[in-house]
């Protein structure tokens, strides 16, 4: 289970998050909703530790991530995916060496290594781009790659960040179908953080909308869609303030 | 003013800070050589091998040009085989080490700066955490490592052709025969001007890998930033090479 509790998080003295609290249920996905620049990816960043909360904290299987030495924290880390908004891969590697990296943190042969990587990149429509480079694929393309990268560590939880940003609805819709063949065939814990409310309803068990630093309401995707919060409401229906 | 002040004192207290941190956290990834051991090799091509043709250019000309000037300056005062010496002495101890490190400092302090800056904001170094992956043992340790063992192969490989084409500019310009060059070049020799150098070498290779790191994993903002970062990998380079060069020169050989 992953719980945010009460998460305060301030850069150059601008409070982005101010008592975020949120529980993560093991097995389902929720999905975090919110403005640009509200801080949701900051949220994201302190599940694995990139970023140090100034006051509460992140609680994950019971540890306290801001709290966990080096080791305890790579222990943490190899349970979790994380899919980042421009993929994030490594321009001087191939798609399978991009794949294979996290693979050979841990103790697996060779063999079992190509295996998990053509399996990981089959599950994303991706397979006969092994020897190919980030910057020969789409964007579409690359968000895949990223969502392999993540699945092929087999991890218990899988944190997407903007997984359909910048992409054309179509590519959108086949990111979103991707998610929730993942969550079917893996059984994953995720938590996705989009501002794209089509993709929130496809994936989502849960929706949470973060909005002034804190949760102004969570729900599931029907609660959200018939919300009477206005901020909510216009948020969910776009309309200008 | 004072408050300006002010803030500069903690900025630059921080930034001594942030650096004891960074070479904190690099001793503590030296137990992972799993993962450095092999991209050492990696970055020990790009430092050594990929930078010799601008090192060996610049000494090359060096070469000719101190056996030239020696030649114009000792006329007729000094006997002519000091060409020798004056261009082994100066190869050695100075200008092969000075003037390699400060080429290295604009392509591979630059090279390395751009290219961490540019994975630290296109978020990169922090896929490597996610990965399970330390940055130090990934990305700096290789790269400090390939810059303290191969610029002094770099140096010493220009020395060698400083002293070639010294050799060559005197005998073919000068009429300075072989065995009189020869005998200016061992006249003051010392073992010590050979590891002087290369030691000197070491530290440049350290401190250029060291700051292109520091300089490129700090990177802020979008490609504005990455330019930033690289020209300022660059300037710190130069500066703390002829501060190391004095500070060497003061500390070894009075």
């Amino acid at each position: 289970m992953i719980e945010f509790r009460d998460l305060h998080k301030a850069f150059d003295g601008r409070p982005v998050l101010a008592g975020f609290t949120l529980h993560v249920k093991d097995g389902e996905t929720i999905v975090i909703i919110g403005y640009s620049g509200t801080g949701k990816s900051v949220a994201l960043k302190h599940v694995v530790g990139l970023l140090q909360p100034d006051a509460g904290d992140v609680i994950v299987d019971g540890q306290a991530v801001s709290l966990l030495d080096r080791a305890a924290l790579t222990a943490l880390r190899r349970e979790i995916g994380f899919v980042f908004q421009f993929a994030a891969l490594f321009d001087s590697m191939s798609v399978f060496e991009n794949v294979a990296l996290g693979l050979r943190r841990r103790d697996l042969g060779e063999d079992a290594i190509a295996a998990r990587v053509r399996e990981a990149l089959a599950l994303v429509d991706l397979t006969g781009a092994e020897d190919r480079y980030p910057a020969e694929l789409s964007g579409g393309m690359r968000k895949r790659v990223g969502i392999a990268r993540a699945i092929a560590l087999r991890p218990r939880y899988i944190l997407y960040d903007e997984p359909t940003t910048g992409l054309d609805p179509v590519t959108s819709a086949v990111i979103d179908e991707l998610l929730v063949r993942t969550r079917k065939h893996l059984g994953v814990t995720g938590v996705v953080v989009t501002h794209d409310m089509r993709s929130a309803y496809t994936v989502g068990d849960r929706i949470a909308m973060l909005y002034d630093g804190k949760i102004r309401q969570v729900g599931t995707v029907a609660q959200i869609r018939e919300t009477e919060d206005p901020v909510v409401r216009q948020f969910i229906e776009g309309r200008p303030a | 003013m004072i408050e300006r002040l002010g803030r500069r004192t903690v900025d630059a207290i921080k930034a001594v800070g942030g650096f004891g941190q960074f070479v904190q956290d690099l001793v503590r990834a030296v137990p992972d050589v799993a993962v450095w051991g092999r991209l050492t090799f990696v970055q020990m091509r790009r430092v050594g091998v990929d930078s010799l043709p601008v090192a060996l250019f610049i000494a090359a000309f060096t070469g000719v040009v101190l056996a030239l000037q020696a030649s114009y300056t000792f006329t007729g005062a000094v006997p002519l085989y000091f060409v020798g010496t004056l261009v082994g002495k100066s190869m050695m101890l100075e200008l092969g080490p000075v003037l390699a490190g400060l080429a290295l400092a604009g392509r591979v302090g630059a090279s390395m700066a751009a290219e961490l800056g540019t994975m630290k904001v296109t978020e990169q170094v922090d896929a490597l955490e996610t990965l399970a992956y330390d940055p130090q043992s990934f990305l700096v340790l290789p790269r400090v490592l390939a810059g303290t063992t191969m610029v002094p192969v770099v140096v010493a490989l220009a020395v060698l052709t400083g002293i070639v084409t010294g050799w060559l500019a005197s005998f073919a310009l000068l009429d300075l025969s072989t065995q009189e060059f020869v005998k200016g070049l061992r006249l003051f020799y010392r073992v010590k001007d050979t590891w002087f150098g290369l030691f000197k070498s070491a530290t440049f290779g350290c401190t250029i890998t060291l700051v292109g790191c520091v300089v490129g994993l700090s990177t802020r903002g979008g490609a504005e930033g990455v330019g930033r970062s690289t020209t300022r990998a660059v300037v710190y380079s130069a500066v703390l090479l002829l501060v190391l060069d004095a500070f060497w020169a003061l500390v070894l050989l009075r």
